[in-house]
């Protein structure tokens, strides 16, 4: 509703709601990018030693005939997006609620809720498409990529850090205490990051173990990115993989909209 | 303007959280360039009324219209109108002091650049110019209240609503915050502010109501309230430790009402140095003795039988 309000003076609201609460955390991220940026190039040359010069020394015979370090540096950039997603998604969200507060300051604006969901969603998307695309430009340089297919990267990525930050969200909105968050990371980032098909295919893994591996939105977004960077198909038909990760990104959209409102709107 | 339209209009307003009612029906009316308190103890209900005033809490049942509009249909548009300085603030500690008002006007929708002149304007009218470009986080109480003070006045607001303004705030930065909520007064806002204060409603407000328990106890212009509810003067009669009882009872005739306080006697009358000579004249020797005018802490307490602060 725009117009005049009662003294005629024109009630102004931004365009776009959503657009002023990503300029709120651009404006915050800020303060800290560059040493953030150091660290997105850093810790990608790093892993890329460690995992693929080093261990993949060991692997003589690669995976499946692929060099181990090609094979295993599309599933470290798709980790890369899991970490960042969850990392930016647990304590910066309990804090909003509990710490900072941004967003009882936010509700108190004419932002509505899926404003201030969208907004933060939003850094943090781009937070994700950020440091997987310092990812991507290191393992450019170390040349594993493979096929013109990486370029599909960052749009993967990007749907993969959906599916994994909304449910995320809906999380940190209902915990009561942070130490609770640890929880998520010790039940689910650790072992998705160990059996999610990252260092290893789970194909090694027992049977009901690999039940487990693809139910996990991360084994999903490994194999697009290990499909794109080689430049050969998914396990599963394409539709599938990118299906199952929006059912991720939708239930865990709607649910994080449904607790943030329960929170704030009382 | 609004001639005679009241910008906030309840009518049998209640909040309820499960089986607690915090808010019980109350009925008020703010007009332009009105400043009204609501007063009372914590948990009367205040910030309850303030959070649906806020457009950021359905009401459990009633009427309530702000600036002629419904809270629940229209909030995100009564909200580009209003002003907001909560209790607790939510200042982001990490950003100068600039960086909060503009990011906060770009809520609005306000340009950047209109933003940026109207940080400036603001950060003059809460003396905090020297600041600007510091952190939020080193700041004192007071600055940080100030700062939140003109971050509700961002968007330039038909209504201000100001939630326990200075509580938590040292003397010296409470009347700071006070001298600049006159100001504004001066200059026709409206004015909406909770406080369990006396001296902040009777030295900002125009017409405040009383409120207990969710309720509203009394309602209108405080000196008006004063007149009404109580005497003109107040005798505070201290006696030892433990014999407050016991002392009130002899006391008791002097004045239209004896009030027991758990440290002290409250006499109240028309004229206290007479009082006091009849004291003495009983021979009764209090350690202390204070004669005063009758505030809103004495209506509260003829009203409720309870202090504002305990």
């Amino acid at each position: 509703m725009d117009g005049t309000d009662l003294a005629g003076r024109p009630v102004t609201r931004p365009r776009v709601p959503a657009w002023p609460v990503l300029g709120y955390y651009l404006t915050s991220y800020r303060r800290t990018w560059r040493s953030g940026v150091f660290t997105s190039f850093l810790l990608p040359l790093l892993t890329v030693l460690g995992f693929g010069v080093g261990v993949g020394a060991y692997v003589e015979q690669g995976v499946g005939g692929v060099d181990y370090l090609d094979w295993v540096v599309p599933g470290l950039i798709a980790s890369t997006a899991l970490q960042v997603a969850v990392l930016e998604s647990t304590y910066p969200v309990y804090s909003g609620f509990h710490w900072s507060r941004v967003y009882s300051g936010q509700q108190a604006a004419p932002l509505r809720v899926g404003d201030i969901l969208t907004g933060h969603l939003a850094f943090v998307l781009l937070r994700v498409l950020l440091s997987t695309t310092a990812f991507l430009l290191v393992a450019a340089v170390f040349g594993v990529l493979r096929s013109g297919w990486a370029l599909a990267v960052p749009p993967v990525v990007v749907l993969l850090g959906l599916a994994v930050a909304a449910p995320v969200f809906a999380v940190s909105a209902v915990v009561p205490t942070d130490n609770h968050l640890t929880i998520l990371f010790r039940f689910a980032v650790l072992p998705m990051t160990l059996f999610a098909g990252v260092f290893f295919p789970v194909e090694s893994l027992p049977v009901g173990l690999r039940g487990l591996a693809y139910l996990s939105p991360l084994w999903h977004g490994v194999e697009l990115c290990r499909a794109a960077t080689l430049g050969v198909a998914p396990p599963w038909p394409l539709p599938g993989h990118l299906l199952y990760l929006a059912g991720w990104a939708l239930v865990g959209c709607l649910l994080a909209l449904r607790v943030f409102r329960r929170r704030l709107v009382v | 303007m609004t001639g005679a339209r009241p910008l906030i209009h309840a009518r049998g307003l209640v909040k309820r959280f499960g089986d607690f009612t915090a808010v019980d029906g109350i009925d008020v009316d703010v007009r332009a360039g009105e400043a009204f308190g609501f007063l009372g103890p914590n948990g009367a209900g205040k910030s309850s009324t303030m959070r649906m005033v806020g457009c950021v809490s359905p009401p459990s049942e009633g009427e309530l219209r702000i600036l002629g509009l419904d809270p629940v249909r229209d909030g995100a548009a009564i909200r580009a109108r209003l002003g907001v300085c909560p209790q607790v603030d939510s200042l982001d500690p990490e950003l100068t002091v600039r960086e909060n008002l503009v990011v906060y006007a770009r809520y609005f929708g306000i340009p950047r650049r209109v933003a940026r002149q109207r940080a400036a304007e603001l950060l003059d009218f809460v003396q905090l110019t020297e600041r600007a470009d510091s952190k939020v986080e080193p700041l004192s109480g007071g600055m940080r209240r100030r700062l939140t003070i003109a971050r509700a006045l961002v968007n330039e607001p038909d209504i201000v609503l100001l939630d326990e303004p200075t509580t938590g705030l040292d003397p010296q930065a409470r009347h700071l915050v006070w001298e600049r909520l006159f100001r504004l007064k001066q200059q026709g806002v409206t004015l909406v502010l909770t406080t369990h204060y006396m001296d902040e409603a009777e030295q900002l407000c125009d017409r405040l109501v009383v409120m207990d328990g969710g309720r509203i106890v009394a309602e209108g212009a405080p000196r008006a309230l004063i007149e009404r509810y109580s005497t003109r003067e107040v005798v505070e009669l201290r006696f030892a430790a433990e014999s407050q009882e016991k002392y009130a009872g002899m006391v008791a005739g002097l004045g239209e009402r004896v009030e027991v306080l758990p440290d002290r006697v409250l006499l109240y009358v028309a004229d206290g140095d007479a009082a006091v000579a009849e004291v003495h004249g009983r021979g009764l020797a209090p350690a202390n003795v204070l004669v005063r005018r009758s505030s809103l802490e004495d209506v509260f307490l003829l009203l409720t039988g309870r202090t504002l602060v305990e």
